[in-house]
Formats: C-alpha cells, sequence, structure tokens
C-alpha cells in the first residue's frame, strides 16, 4: 500500500482549473520529483495534499485513512511534513528557536495551564533539535535572528523545522529558488543524507533538473494542471510530450 | 407604500453622503492598497472649516471652496505624499496603525487651531435648512436634504462624465481597475495616484460638509460612525466596484431609516440597532463574502511579512547589561511603589493607580497583537463588559467586589471566544474592522440597556472590601491594583515564555508555516482572545472600581482605537510596554490638565503623531530611546575615545 495516495485531484480558482484530474502515489521512503512549467499547479497539489486548500473533486488517502477533509495541523501531526516556494519564516525568531517550537509542537504537551504555572518553558537544549542543527549545518548561525541569515539557511531551517517532526512524507517546494549553485548543491547533498539516514518519503518540486536527478527514483510531469507523464527522470525527459510542454519544444 | 416612501425618503440624504465616502474609500484603497482609515477625520475637517468660515459671515459658496475645494485636496494630499506614500507595502498593522494615528490627530489638531467649543446647529451647504421645498408621500423635504441628494448627483454625474471623457479620468479609471496594468502601460501613475487622492479627498470633503446639517451639533464622533457606515458600503462592492459601493451607500442609508420607522419607536432596539445598522452589516458582510475575505486575507495588495522588530535594549549589549536592564526595571518598580505610598499627594496616587488599571487594558493588546499578530480593535469594549458585569453583579447580588472583578473577566473571556470566531476566518485589515464594528456594535447597543451600562447615566462599582480588609483608602487601593497588575503581567509573561507563547509568536511570523508544523491556530486563536478579553476586563472592572461610576463613555470603541494607537506607539511587544504605554498615558493626561483646557488637545495629537513612529520603530518610542542610550553606554565603554 502506498504511503500516500491521491486520486481523481481536481481544484478550480474561480475560472482556472489547477488541477485537473491528478493521481499520485507515494511509497513509504520513496523520493519523487514533481516537475512542470510556471503556472503548472504543482503548489496547488501541495496546498491539497497538506490541507492548506480543500479539494474540489477527488480523495486523498494517507496510510489508507482518508485524509482530505482534515486540517492541516492534523495532517501535520500524521506526518507529513513541507516546505514553502516562498519562504514562509518566524519574524524574530532564531533557527534553534524555530526547530525548538517545531519540537514543542510535536511533543504536544503545550497547555495553557502548564505554561500559568510555569511548567511549559524550555528547559534543557533538546538533543533533537541540537542533532539537527548539526546535521543541516546550521549550528554556527543556530542564534542569530533569522533575518539576517542567507536565503540558503532560510531553506535549511524550514528543512529542519520539518524535519523535528519526523514527517513519514515531505513535501518540498523549490528548495534550490533563490540559492546560488554552490548553495544548490549542497542543500541537494543534504537532503541525499536525509534520506539515508531516515527514509523520509519525499515529494519534491524543482525546475533545476539536476538536482531533481541526484535525489529522486522517479518523477511526475504536470502540465496545465494535467499530469502527462511519470517514470524515470531520463525517461520522462526524453518524452517528446513532455518535451513539448515542459522545454517548449516544437518538433 | 405610501408609509414606506416616508420612512425610506428621509434615508437618502444619509445615503448619499455614504455613497460619497464609500466611493472615496474604494478609489485610494484599490489605487494605493492603503486603507485609509483617517478618512473620516478628512470630513470632519472640511465640515469644521466650512463652519468656521461661514460663522465668520464668509457667504457659504466661499466656504465651499476653502474647506472642500482647497483644504480637503490639500490635507489628503499632504497625507498621501507625507505618510502613505512611503507604507505601501507595509505590513497590515503599519499601514492600519499610521492611518488611525491621523482618525485620532486630525480632529484633535483643528480643535487646537479653531478652538474646541460647542457647535451647534452646523450651516447647509446651499438650500437653506428650515424652508420645505415639497412634500413627498407625506415627508417634507427640506432645504439639507434637497441640497445633499442634488449635489450628490451632480458631482457623481460629472465625475463619472470625467471618467469617460477625459484623458486623466480615463487613466484614473483605469488605474482604479488595475493598478499594476496602468504601470506597465508606461503611464505615470504617480500623477495619475496624485489625481486620485485629490478626488477622493473633495469627495470626502463634501462629504463631510453635506453630512454636517443632518446633526444637531458638529461632532468628530459622528463622521467615526459615518467612515464605518461607508466602509460597509465599500465592503458591499468587495471594496473593488465603484457603482456597487455607491448604491451600497445610498441602500444602507434608506435601509437604516426604514428600520428606524419599522421598529417600535421609543425602544432600545429602534434608538440602538437603527444607528448600528452599518456595523452589523459590515460585520456580516465580511464574514460573508468569501472574495472580500480572500482578498483581505491573502492579496492585501503588495503585502510583506511583518517586520521584525528590531533587537530589544537588553538584546544588544550582551548578558551583563540584560541583568543590569531588568535589575533597573525592577528598581523603578520598586522606587515607584514605595513612592505612591509614601511622599506622593493623593491626586497624583489616584492618577497613578488609573495608570496601572490602563496597564491591565493594555497588557490585552501586548498579547493579542504584539505577541500573536491578531489586531482587535474592540479591547475598550472588553474593558466596559468587564467593568458592567461587576458593578451588575454586585448591585444585584451583593457578591464580593473581589469576585465580581474575577467574573467581569470570566463573563468578558466568553464574549472574547465569541469575537475569536470571526479571527478563524478573517485576518489583516479585514479582522480589525470586524473587530471595530463589534466594538461600535457594543457601544451603541451592548452598553445602553438598564441591565448592561445604563446608557449615560452609567454604573456604580463599590471599592472592594476583605473581611476587615478595606480598600476605600486611595493608598490601599493603590496596592491592590498594583498587585493585580503584576499577577496579570505574570499571566502574560508565562504565557510567552511557554509552549504557548512560542506557538504564538509562529503564527504572528507566518500562519500557514505554523499550521503546517501542526500547531492548531483555531484553538490558539480562541485561547489568546479569551485571555486577552479577560485580561481587559479585570482591568475595567478595576477602572470602573476606582472611578466608583462608569457609564459607556468611559469604555466607547474610540477609547479602543486610542489605546491601540496609544500602546503601538510606546511599545506592543514587551509587558514593559503595556505598563510604560499605562503610565505614559495617565501621567501625560494629568499634566495636560495643568495647562490651558485648550492644550489638551495634545493629547491625542501627540500619540496620533506617535502612531506614524511605528512605521520606523516598530519596537516602539520607549524601547527605541532605550536601546539608543544603551548603545552609546555600549560604544561609550567599548570606545571611549570616540565619543565626546
Ligand atoms: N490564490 C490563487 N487564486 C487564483 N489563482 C491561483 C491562485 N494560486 C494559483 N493560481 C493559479 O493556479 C495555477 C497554478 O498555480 P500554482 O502556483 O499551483 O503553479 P506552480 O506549478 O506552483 O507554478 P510555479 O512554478 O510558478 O510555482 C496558475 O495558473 C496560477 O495562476
Ligand atoms: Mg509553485
Amino acid at each position: 500500500m502506498a504511503l500516500v495516495e491521491g486520486t481523481g485531484i481536481s481544484k478550480r480558482y474561480g475560472g482556472i482549473v489547477a488541477l485537473d484530474d491528478v493521481s499520485v502515489a507515494i511509497d513509504r521512503g520513496e523520493a519523487v520529483g514533481l516537475v512542470g512549467p510556471n503556472g503548472a499547479g504543482k503548489t496547488t497539489l501541495f496546498d491539497c495534499l497538506n490541507g492548506v486548500r480543500h479539494l474540489d473533486a477527488g480523495e486523498i488517502c494517507f496510510e489508507g485513512r482518508r485524509i482530505d477533509r482534515l486540517a492541516v495541523y492534523e495532517r501535520a501531526r500524521l506526518g507529513i511534513g513541507r516546505t514553502f516556494q516562498r519562504l514562509e519564516l518566524f519574524a524574530g525568531m532564531s533557527p534553534r528557536e524555530h526547530l525548538m517550537v517545531a519540537e514543542r509542537v510535536h511533543r504536544a504537551d503545550g497547555r495553557l495551564w502548564k505554561d500559568l504555572i510555569g511548567r511549559g518553558r524550555a528547559r534543557a537544549p533538546v538533543a533533537r533539535v541540537e542533532d539537527l542543527l548539526v546535521e543541516l549545518g546550521l549550528d554556527e548561525v543556530a542564534d542569530d535572528p533569522i533575518e539576517s541569515l542567507s536565503h540558503g539557511h532560510g531553506r535549511l531551517v524550514e528543512l529542519g523545522r520539518a524535519l523535528v517532526q519526523d514527517p513519514l512524507l515531505l513535501l518540498l517546494d523549490e528548495p534550490s529558488s533563490g540559492l546560488d549553485t554552490r548553495e544548490a548543491v549542497g542543500f541537494a547533498a543534504v537532503l541525499l543524507e536525509v534520506r539515508a539516514r531516515r527514509q523520509t518519503a519525499m515529494l519534491l518540486v524543482e525546475h533545476d533538473l539536476d538536482f531533481v536527478q541526484r535525489v529522486v527514483e522517479r518523477t511526475y510531469v504536470l502540465d496545465f494542471g494535467k499530469m502527462i507523464a511519470s517514470g524515470r527522470v531520463d525517461e520522462v525527459l526524453a518524452d517528446p510530450v513532455v518535451r513539448r510542454a515542459y522545454l517548449g519544444e516544437v518538433t | 407604500m405610501t408609509q414606506f416612501l416616508s420612512y425610506a425618503i428621509p434615508g437618502l440624504p444619509y445615503g448619499c453622503v455614504f455613497a460619497l465616502m464609500a466611493v472615496g474609500l474604494v478609489l485610494t484603497y484599490q489605487t494605493s492598497g492603503v486603507f485609509n482609515l483617517a478618512y473620516g477625520a478628512q470630513a470632519y475637517a472640511s465640515a469644521l472649516i466650512f463652519y468656521v468660515c461661514v460663522n465668520a459671515g464668509w457667504p457659504s459658496w466661499a466656504g465651499f471652496l476653502a474647506a472642500v475645494v482647497v483644504a480637503a485636496p490639500l490635507l489628503g494630499l499632504a497625507m498621501d505624499r507625507f505618510l502613505y506614500r512611503f507604507i505601501r507595502s507595509a505590513p497590515v498593522l503599519v499601514k492600519l496603525v499610521s492611518a488611525l494615528g491621523m482618525l485620532i490627530a486630525i480632529p484633535s489638531a483643528l480643535q487646537l487651531i479653531f478652538g474646541s467649543q460647542e457647535r451647534l446647529a452646523p450651516p447647509s451647504l446651499w438650500l437653506p435648512p428650515d424652508s420645505v421645498y415639497f412634500h413627498v408621500a407625506g415627508d417634507a423635504i427640506n432645504g439639507t436634504e434637497l441640497s445633499t441628494v442634488i449635489v450628490t448627483l451632480a458631482v457623481v454625474l460629472l465625475a463619472s462624465l470625467m471618467s469617460h471623457f477625459t484623458q486623466i479620468g480615463l487613466r484614473m479609471r483605469a488605474m482604479a481597475e488595475s493598478p499594476r496594468m496602468v504601470q506597465l502601460a508606461g503611464i505615470n501613475s504617480e500623477r495619475v495616484g496624485v489625481a486620485i487622492w485629490v478626488l477622493s479627498s473633495f469627495l470626502a470633503g463634501l462629504a463631510g460638509v453635506l453630512l454636517a446639517p443632518l446633526f444637531a451639533e458638529l461632532q468628530a464622533l459622528n463622521f467615526t460612525d459615518l467612515l464605518v457606515a461607508a466602509i460597509a458600503a465599500a465592503a458591499l462592492g468587495s471594496l473593488t466596484s465603484l457603482p456597487l459601493a455607491f448604491w451600497g451607500g445610498i441602500g444602507l442609508g434608506v435601509v437604516q431609516e426604514l428600520l428606524g420607522g419599522y421598529l417600535p419607536s421609543g425602544s432600545v432596539l429602534s434608538s440602538g440597532l437603527r444607528p448600528a445598522l452599518p456595523f452589523a452589516v459590515l460585520i456580516v458582510l465580511l464574514l460573508a463574502l468569501p472574495g472580500l475575505r480572500e482578498r483581505w486575507f491573502h492579496d492585501d495588495p503588495l503585502s510583506a511579512c511583518d517586520p521584525p522588530p528590531p533587537p530589544m535594549a537588553a538584546a544588544i549589549g550582551g548578558h551583563g547589561l540584560e541583568e543590569l536592564l531588568r535589575g533597573g526595571g525592577w528598581a523603578v518598580l520598586a522606587v515607584f511603589f514605595v513612592s505612591c505610598l509614601t511622599w506622593v499627594p493623593g491626586n497624583w496616587t489616584f492618577t497613578l493607580t488609573q495608570g496601572l488599571a490602563y496597564s491591565i487594558i493594555f497588557l490585552s493588546i501586548v498579547l493579542l497583537t504584539g505577541m500573536s499578530g491578531q489586531i482587535s480593535l474592540c479591547q475598550a469594549a472588553f474593558a466596559g463588559i468587564g467593568a458592567f458585569t461587576c458593578a451588575q453583579l454586585v448591585s444585584h447580588f451583593g457578591i464580593s467586589v473581589f469576585v465580581g472583578i474575577v467574573a467581569g473577566g470570566a463573563v468578558a473571556a466568553v464574549v472574547g471566544v465569541v469575537v475569536a470566531m470571526p479571527a478563524l476566518r478573517l485576518g489583516g485589515l479585514a479582522l480589525a474592522l470586524a473587530t471595530l464594528a463589534f466594538g461600535l456594535l457594543a457601544d451603541n447597543v451592548g452598553f445602553q440597556f438598564p441591565w448592561s451600562g445604563n446608557g449615560d447615566s452609567g454604573v456604580n462599582i463599590p471599592r472592594p472590601q476583605l473581611g476587615s480588609l478595606n480598600f476605600t483608602s486611595g493608598k490601599a487601593f493603590f496596592v491592590l491594583a498594583f498587585v493585580l497588575l503584576i499577577a496579570c503581567a505574570a499571566v502574560v509573561l508565562a504565557i510567552r515564555q511557554g509552549t504557548t507563547g512560542r506557538e504564538l509568536a509562529a503564527m504572528r511570523g507566518s500562519e500557514l508555516a505554523a499550521a503546517s508544523i501542526g500547531t492548531n491556530l483555531a484553538k490558539l486563536k480562541i485561547t489568546v482572545f479569551a485571555v486577552a478579553a479577560a485580561l481587559a476586563g479585570v482591568g475595567g472592572a478595576l477602572y470602573g472600581s476606582l472611578q466608583g461610576t462608569v457609564s459607556p463613555n468611559d469604555f466607547n470603541s474610540f477609547l479602543s482605537l486610542v489605546f491601540m494607537v496609544v500602546v503601538v506607539t510606546t511599545g506592543v511587544y514587551t509587558v514593559q510596554g503595556a505598563i510604560q504605554a499605562g503610565m505614559a498615558y495617565v501621567i501625560l493626561y494629568q499634566v495636560l490638565d495643568y495647562l490651558p483646557s485648550e492644550w489638551r488637545n495634545l493629547f491625542p495629537i501627540l500619540f496620533g503623531l506617535g502612531a506614524v513612529t511605528y512605521a520606523l520603530h516598530p519596537e516602539g518610542v520607549v524601547e527605541w530611546q532605550k536601546r539608543r542610550v544603551v548603545e552609546i553606554v555600549v560604544g561609550w565603554r567599548k570606545h571611549p575615545e570616540a565619543v565626546g
């Protein structure tokens, strides 16, 4: 059984059909790409999978359970983590604090009364958070304000924030956009290491095809809201339909 | 039918004024992205200038030229050039607070210039108010009503002709429909933008002058209500459509009078619901129109994320300095406490005790806005709920005032949960407007009943008593307020340092990301609204017990705006900020009391202008000054030769 399985997903914004009868299935521990031209509906598919937007049609199952009616936070607690195309960071917090919040929410013991009697305070550094900071190479900047960090660090913080929660599925929305080549290569290496260590399943949206090829086993191709191909990256890229849609080639 | 018409027709003049304002609001919001809450103040400015001119013996056409054709556009242009222009892409809170500052400062500035005496029987713009021209369905149509309708129709006709047949008109229309397209088309959008500000300010001025004679007295508060009516009308057009906004305004005016006609006269319902209609409509529209919600929630034109508050004073100087500052804070508090009990004269102790009560109310703003990023413009209403609950329970059931204060907080918390419901669906500007409308509803309807705030006569709250301990003396009550404030501050600090506080900070940073890591935003928002409302309720009840008698006027909706501006100006991100704000608020007021009464207007002006500094110094003026001092000290320690 696939870890996550979306069937017949459709989503419209007013008159625009952003997703039209799209189906995806990802197994446990599998890394899958999702490529397609601008406006193809990739971010919309992410939004539907993690609950930011409701489906117009179709269904989504996670570990065999229907989740398409659940709220974002409920899906997050089931094990769907996510990063954002446009960085969504918490202003005024350091990278360590980003991870700490995620860790505490994950532990889900945040009750108001505990805070009021002083039981909810941050105590000793949390080992998981510290390990992750080192693993992602964020330990040097762990206490800097997030605003002073580079875009590349911002992407890593988002990744770390999702990883603290031990997600079963990680949705990565264009992690290399805004990064320079060196940072992008570094990020791909971090992703590979993350996968090697914890077998997290991933769905990776990416325009940088080298990046995709380095990280994933197979990929989906989305164009104008329709799934037009899926398979191994090199095979898919050789497909004339994909070449026409994605690379704008006229044959 | 005749009866229907006879009720509907008196609504037309109001409708016209609402419509003019609604159109002006939509124009500037569409083109500049700033929701100009100071628009009501602009209308008031023209009405006041017109009044002053006519009273000085000018003919009314000259007054019209001065007030509407010259002064109104100048004021609007000044605001755009010196303020709004710089904050177009700023976060919602910055835009909102700047506009609020203007809304508060402008009327006071005008009263400082022209005097703040009562201004009765505002003059009519054109036709004399007491002559009746003809009858429609039994209604005598007087000069004010007739001229309002005729002038509005003429102006709208002229404006639409202009927008169809002149070049600048066409460009303005294009810009109102899509500012980006106009830029792309290579049109000088700056110039068109200026033209739109001029037109919109002219409309505000005209509406102000037309509205004034419909009331017996010229009062700034009437224009705040007018503003909300205009916002409701603009919301009917989803804040985008000019014709819908116009007809929405007309419709609102008419329905308002119809309600007045058909509801049983003399009841609180008819006297309260009629003026409250626009606020109720606004709340319903905000909640019901999905287009509006999405628009305000997602694509606030050119929105950015919250500005990162610059490092706090303590954070710069390293650890030792942090301790020093914290120690300093405690020392100041201790000196303050001892002083109030010893040498401070009685009237000042009273003032400072008021400051303590306000500080508790302001803590709710720190919690909601500073820590959670939720903009609520109805905290005074929660304070009122606390005070009136306490008063009613104490007088009807004879319970202890202490229990009454706690119960006041509890009831306010329950109402807070209700108000949090819109917050689950709305954000930013929409939430601010919904809470503003709620505050106005509470103020105009909720607090007017004998069982709540008892209208203008108000209610009594005695000073508390605990066994043989009696808090009737000023000093004893001061101690009580002090202890209560410390307790409330401790609650906020505990929340801030705990898991909830971290989640709140995450929510403030990015709701999207906070949800994606598993934060239950709905629960969090309800919690924070309830706790904040409880704090405001406790503060309000305490304030009431200090005063002895409180009426709805002590917690009116305009005060909510003042509170927001005061706290944001002094420092909205810290608990100290709330206390500094509470103290600054009462001390400044008391000091101005020693000056001639005209100078009292300086108070709103100072805070109004202070609000504008928020754009530059979101951490608040006090924190900003502290930081400067710390920087100088640190700089001096490191490089003693560099300074002086
Ligand atoms: N909030 C929205 N309202 C209306 N239309 C939208 C909205 N968000 C996206 N769209 C439209 O839906 C389509 C799919 O958008 P989406 O952001 O999912 O594409 P994408 O594949 O992520 O593109 P990109 O590579 O540029 O990120 C586009 O045509 C876009 O214009
Ligand atoms: Mg995208």
